[in-house]
């Protein structure tokens, strides 16, 4: 009886990871399948999800003074600081519009992704000790992180909403469209895009630390490679398809024609950052995935 | 009925890279890849050994794990033991799904927590109530079941006082006490525990062990448990494994495998000192620990200890000493031939110099040995890490579940 009962174990144990027609709850083996991503087991430990996210929040701010302030004042200070630079001694133009709303805009969506790609692309190495001590999904980590920059872009957001509604009221310059609507959207293709190359690099610096050096500079260099300081109306048209390829170009520029009313849409542009993302969501999975389960060897 | 089987171990193995992950993996990563897409086996795979440490392999691959198979009934308490490195921790790492098997596949019925530490996760910053919550949640629970449990968990850690407090501000022993609390009331139907109850003081170890022995006992909970306190195993599992070498050396019931483990000769000693006998004029090359009556170096019997000496040429008035300290690196006793007021003439090659004791005053355990070779005025060798042996347990003399809350000495006692 043993036997028979052995060989399905094996023979289902090779296509699912789960064998429940036995009554075995888990079977642990060299190799998941590529694509699996337990969501079923991060539903399980969504509390740890939401706890992480709190510690991120609560452990950042303890003990300085100004605590959530700082929230504001990281977006605000870069905005002047690009106003001053950008706009006044560069004098890049923007599009016709107030200099503030413009960096403003392109800034706190900018911040979302680079804050998060920067906190996921460190999550196997920067947690290493916990990770070798402790099974839990390891996708909490890098989620966690994509929900805390969330809410941390919510806050900026909500700061950049005061102003832009200032400048809504007190003149004619902005022209809010529909497309706001497309918001989420947006937020959520940035979101999947910065955790899906976070995850690949997550994945790569367990063992070529190299990719971490590259990371840090890279994605500072990226932002010129992307609308955040300059309108895409004012690219010479030879860069304009190079800009044009990075699959964050359309995503800032939608933003801030939604909500400002210039530039340019294109559900073409868009869609292909979508079909970006997705690619490299999938890459990242893979990535993540395969690393996931013996990292702690290499890392 | 195989329904009884919580954990079922088939063939499993872990292969190991040693030295240095850096140049070459690159290319090693390729041919791997290579391999695979051609269907054949992982090259480096084949060369692996077996992973005995004190030999010098001829590959850099080696198997820490190889081909171990064994069953776990529900509601069994399953000890493992062995020497370091003979595969423990690989073992419950795969079994924690911290790491993934080479080959092989473990089945597991119900769900498993594991503590290969405790206060995973614990942040500085947090508070004592948030840690709960945090580390609560990173072991597995969800935070309606630590909410219920709460209340049990700051009385069990005694740290109420210091609940609102940041971590960071704890002493080490609240800090250890509030960690283990949270991972004494997890509810898995498997628990599997490492080394962890070597933390902490006297007080809160009996009451940890309490606390396992409860679970298995009352909730009929499978429990692994690791350690190299057999006193623990012995009183705690009813099953043991004995791995050596990344194999599984014997299976069955606890005794019996605690029997062949200390009958095992020739892996006595670890010795993870490498013998240095360089620059020096004469050099410890082998310290031998045994009972008189046999060769092991029992609890309370009488022994030999012999330390084997070479020497270039004459030296004289030389004095050995030999220390003897726990596994907290407090000395516990010492040998030394100038207490006695006897030292020793070398001669060339290699002089064999014993101590006898009447009765070895030591409760069986792990302890390390602190050698020292040399005069008044010089040192001629001397080494205070590495040398490590271990007591057995002596079956004559009735000190049964002794564990490290008695302390290290064992008393000459009569009681009328």
């Amino acid at each position: 009886m043993q036997p028979a009962e052995y060989t399905k174990a094996v023979g289902a144990g090779a296509t699912a990871t789960t064998g429940q027609e036995d009554g075995w709850t888990e079977i642990i083996e060299p190799r998941t399948r590529l694509l699996d991503l337990g969501l079923k087991d991060v539903w399980r430990y969504r509390d740890l999800v939401m706890l992480f996210v709190q510690r991120d929040f609560v452990s950042t701010y303890k003990q300085t003074v100004l605590g959530p302030i700082w929230f504001f004042i990281q977006p605000l200070l870069t905005t002047i600081t690009y106003m001053i630079v950008f706009g006044n001694i560069a004098k890049i133009p923007t599009d016709g519009l107030p200099q503030l709303p413009f960096y403003l805009a392109g800034i706190t969506i900018w911040n979302y992704f680079a804050q998060t790609l920067g906190a996921t692309s460190t999550v196997f190495t920067a947690n290493a000790a916990i990770f070798g001590k402790v099974y839990f999904p390891r996708l909490t980590m890098p989620l966690s992180i994509v929900i805390s920059n969330l809410v941390r872009f919510g806050i900026q957001f909500g700061l950049f909403l005061v102003i832009w509604g200032y400048y809504l009221v007190s003149g004619n310059s902005l022209h809010p469209n529909l497309y706001i609507l497309l918001t989420p959207i947006l937020l959520l293709l940035m979101g999947l895009l910065s955790l899906g190359l976070g995850m690949i690099f997550s994945s790569m610096t367990t063992k070529y630390r190299d990719l971490g050096m590259l990371l840090g500079f890279g994605v500072q260099l990226l932002m010129y490679a992307t609308p955040v300081i300059y309108p895409l109306s004012r690219l010479p048209l030879k860069y304009k398809p190079y800009i044009l390829a990075n699959p964050l170009s359309s995503i800032v520029e939608t933003f801030r024609f939604a909500f400002l009313g210039s530039g340019s849409f294109s559900w073409l542009n868009l869609g292909y950052s979508t079909a970006i993302t997705i690619a490299v969501l999938l890459v990242g999975t893979i990535a993540f995935n395969k690393v996931e389960k013996s990292f702690t060897d290499t890392v | 009925m195989s329904s009884n089987v919580a954990i079922k171990v088939e063939g499993l193995g872990k292969l190991y890279r040693l030295g240095e992950v850096g140049t070459g993996t690159l290319s090693q990563d390729l041919s791997r890849t290579w391999a695979r897409l051609r269907g054949k086996e992982d090259p480096f795979a084949i060369i692996g050994e077996t992973n005995d440490r004190t030999t010098k392999g001829q590959s850099d691959f080696v198997w820490s794990l190889k081909d171990v198979d064994f069953e776990v009934k529900k509601g069994e308490v399953l000890g493992i033991i062995g020497r370091n490195g003979a595969g423990k921790s690989t073992l419950l790492k795969i079994l924690s799904k911290v790491t993934a098997p080479t080959t092989g596949n473990i089945k597991v019925r119900g769900r498993i927590a594991s503590l290969l530490e405790v206060g995973t996760g614990f942040h500085p910053e947090l508070t004592g109530r948030e840690n709960i919550f945090l580390n609560g949640a990173i072991l597995g629970m969800t935070k309606a079941e630590i909410r219920s449990k709460f209340d049990e968990i700051v009385d069990f850690s005694g740290v109420e006082r210091y609940i609102d407090t940041p971590v960071k501000r704890y002493s080490s022993g609240m800090y250890v006490r509030l960690a283990f609390a949270v991972a004494a009331f997890l509810e898995p139907e498997i628990l599997i525990v490492d080394e962890v109850l070597a933390v902490g003081d006297a007080e809160f170890q009996k009451k940890c062990l309490g606390r396992m022995k409860d679970v298995s006992d009352k909730d009929g909970r499978t429990v692994l448990f690791v350690s190299h306190n057999l006193q623990a195993v012995s009183s705690l599992c009813t099953h043991g494994v004995y791995l050596q070498y990344g194999q599984v050396k014997s299976d069955g019931e606890i005794n019996k495998v605690i029997q062949d483990y200390s009958g095992d000769k020739g892996v006595k000693y670890s010795k993870q000192v490498k013998i240095v006998s360089e620059g020096k004029r004469a050099w410890l090359v082998d310290v031998k620990c045994n009972s008189i009556d046999d060769n092991d170096f029992k609890s309370g019997a009488s022994s030999l200890i012999e330390i084997d000496v070479m020497s270039l040429e004459e030296i004289n008035n030389v004095n050995i000493g030999i220390g003897f300290n726990n596994s907290n690196d407090y000395r516990v006793f010492t040998l030394y031939s100038k207490f006695k007021s006897k030292s020793y003439n070398l001669v060339k090659g290699v002089n064999k110099i014993y101590c006898e004791t009447s009765s070895l005053p030591l409760f069986p355990g792990l302890y390390n040995l602190e050698v020292f070779i040399g005069s008044d005025y010089e040192t001629l060798d001397y080494y205070d890490k590495g040398l490590q042996i271990e007591v057995e347990h002596n079956f004559n003399i009735s000190y049964m579940h002794v564990d490290s809350t008695h302390g290290d000495v064992l008393v000459e006692q009569n009681w009328k």
